[in-house]
C-alpha cells in the first residue's frame, strides 16, 4: 500500500513583473493542498505574490548523461549574444 | 445614554476575545515538533502565531481600556485560571491530529462570522484589530475545512476518527453563542454583535462542511460552559498555564 502523498515542485512570483522562481518541494495529498502548504512552508517571510506547484512526476527533465550533445555545441557560439546593445536602465529587469 | 461608561464590559469581552486566542494559540503550538508530516507541522506553527499575534491586540486594548497599567503580557502570564475568559472549547486537550484540526474548524468558524461582525465595531480600536485579524482567520478555517473534509471522506479509520473528534467537541460548540450582561452591554453600544445572532450562519456553514466530509452533527444542543463568564474551567486550563507562564512565575519579570 502506497501511503505517501506525492511530491509537488513549488514556484513564487517574488513581486509582480518577476517570473516565477522554483523554490523548493514539499508533499501534499492534491493540487490545493499543495498550494495551501506551499503558502505555509515556502511565503511565512513574506516572499511572495503567487504561487505555482506541479506534481514532479509531470516534469520531464534532461538526462545528465546528455549534457555533451545537450549543451557544449552552444558554448563557442559567442555571436548569439546580444552583448553589443547597450540596455536603457529604464528596462528594469530582463 | 450614549455617553454611559461601558468601559468595565469591553474590558470583559476584549479578554474574552485575547483569551480565546492566547489559549487555543498555545494548545495549537503544542504541535509544534511532533505533527504528522513537515508540512502541516509548519502550517500548525504558523496558526498559532497568527493567534498569539491576535491575542496582543486584544489583550493589549484590554489592558489599555482597564487603565490599571497592565500589559498584554501582564494580563497573560500573571492571572491565574479563574481569571480566564476563554470558551472551554479552546483548552480541551488536542487529542489525535483529527481531533485538534476539527476543534480548530469549530473555533475557526465561529472567529470567521465573529470578526466579520467587528469589522462594523462602533469601537474603532476593535473594529481594526478585527479587520487584521480576519484576513488570518479566512485562511485557518479555509484550511482546516479543507482538512476536516479531507480526513471525514478519507479511510475508514479517518472517517471514524473524525466523528469521534466531532462528538467529543460538538458538546462545547453551544458556549460560543451564549450571551450575557456584558453581551447585551457590547451589542446596545455596537461594539460587538450579541453572539446568539451568529448561530444560524455558523450552523449553515457547519452543515456544508460536515456534509461534505460525510460526518454526522449531533442533535443535541446540550453544551458545557461557564469559561467565557469566568464560572469554571475545565482541569485542562490549570495544566496549559503551568507550562505558558512557568517562566514568568519562577523569573518574576524576565524579559529578553
Amino acid at each position: 500500500m502506497k501511503n505517501e502523498w506525492p511530491l509537488w515542485e513549488v514556484f513564487i512570483r517574488g513581486q509582480h513583473g518577476l517570473s516565477h522562481r522554483h523554490v523548493g518541494s514539499l508533499h501534499a495529498p492534491d493540487a490545493e493542498m499543495a498550494v495551501k502548504n506551499a503558502r505555509d512552508v515556502y511565503t511565512r517571510r513574506n516572499e511572495g505574490v503567487s504561487i505555482w506547484v506541479v506534481e514532479a512526476r509531470h516534469i520531464t527533465a534532461t538526462n545528465p548523461g546528455d549534457k555533451g550533445p545537450m549543451f557544449e555545441p552552444s558554448e563557442s557560439k559567442i555571436y548569439r549574444h546580444p552583448t553589443f546593445f547597450d540596455i536603457p536602465d529604464d528596462v528594469g529587469a530582463m | 445614554m450614549a455617553t454611559k461608561d461601558h468601559s468595565a464590559d469591553l474590558f470583559e469581552f476584549l479578554l474574552r476575545m485575547g483569551d480565546n486566542t492566547l489559549i487555543l494559540g498555545h494548545r495549537v503550538s503544542e504541535w509544534c515538533g511532533h505533527a504528522p508530516v513537515l508540512e502541516e507541522d509548519i502550517a500548525l506553527a504558523n496558526t498559532a502565531l497568527d493567534l498569539i499575534g491576535q491575542t496582543q491586540l486584544w489583550l493589549g486594548l484590554a489592558g489599555e481600556v482597564e487603565g490599571q497599567g497592565r500589559s498584554a503580557d501582564d494580563l497573560a502570564f500573571l492571572r491565574d485560571a479563574w481569571d480566564f475568559r476563554n470558551v472551554l472549547l479552546v483548552e480541551l486537550p488536542n487529542g489525535d491530529f483529527g481531533q485538534t484540526l476539527m476543534r480548530q474548524f469549530l473555533f475557526d468558524a465561529w472567529q470567521e462570522l465573529m470578526l466579520d461582525a467587528l469589522k462594523g465595531s462602533s469601537d474603532a480600536r476593535v473594529a481594526e484589530i478585527a479587520a487584521k485579524a480576519a484576513k488570518e482567520v479566512a485562511y485557518h478555517v479555509e484550511r482546516s475545512g479543507d482538512t476536516v473534509i479531507g480526513l471525514g471522506d478519507g479511510t475508514e479509520e479517518s472517517h471514524a476518527r473524525m466523528q469521534a473528534a466531532l462528538d467529543y467537541l460538538y458538546p462545547y460548540v453551544g458556549e460560543m453563542f451564549e450571551s450575557d450582561a456584558v453581551d447585551a452591554a457590547m451589542a446596545q453600544a455596537g461594539i460587538a454583535p450579541d453572539p446568539a445572532s451568529l448561530r444560524d450562519a455558523y450552523d449553515a456553514k457547519l452543515a456544508a462542511v460536515m456534509g461534505e466530509a460525510t460526518l454526522s452533527t449531533p442533535d443535541d444542543r446540550f453544551t458545557h460552559n461557564g469559561g467565557r463568564t469566568g464560572r469554571m474551567h475545565t482541569e485542562h486550563l490549570g495544566h496549559i498555564l503551568t507550562s505558558m507562564q512557568w517562566l514568568q512565575r519562577a523569573y518574576p519579570g524576565a524579559s529578553w
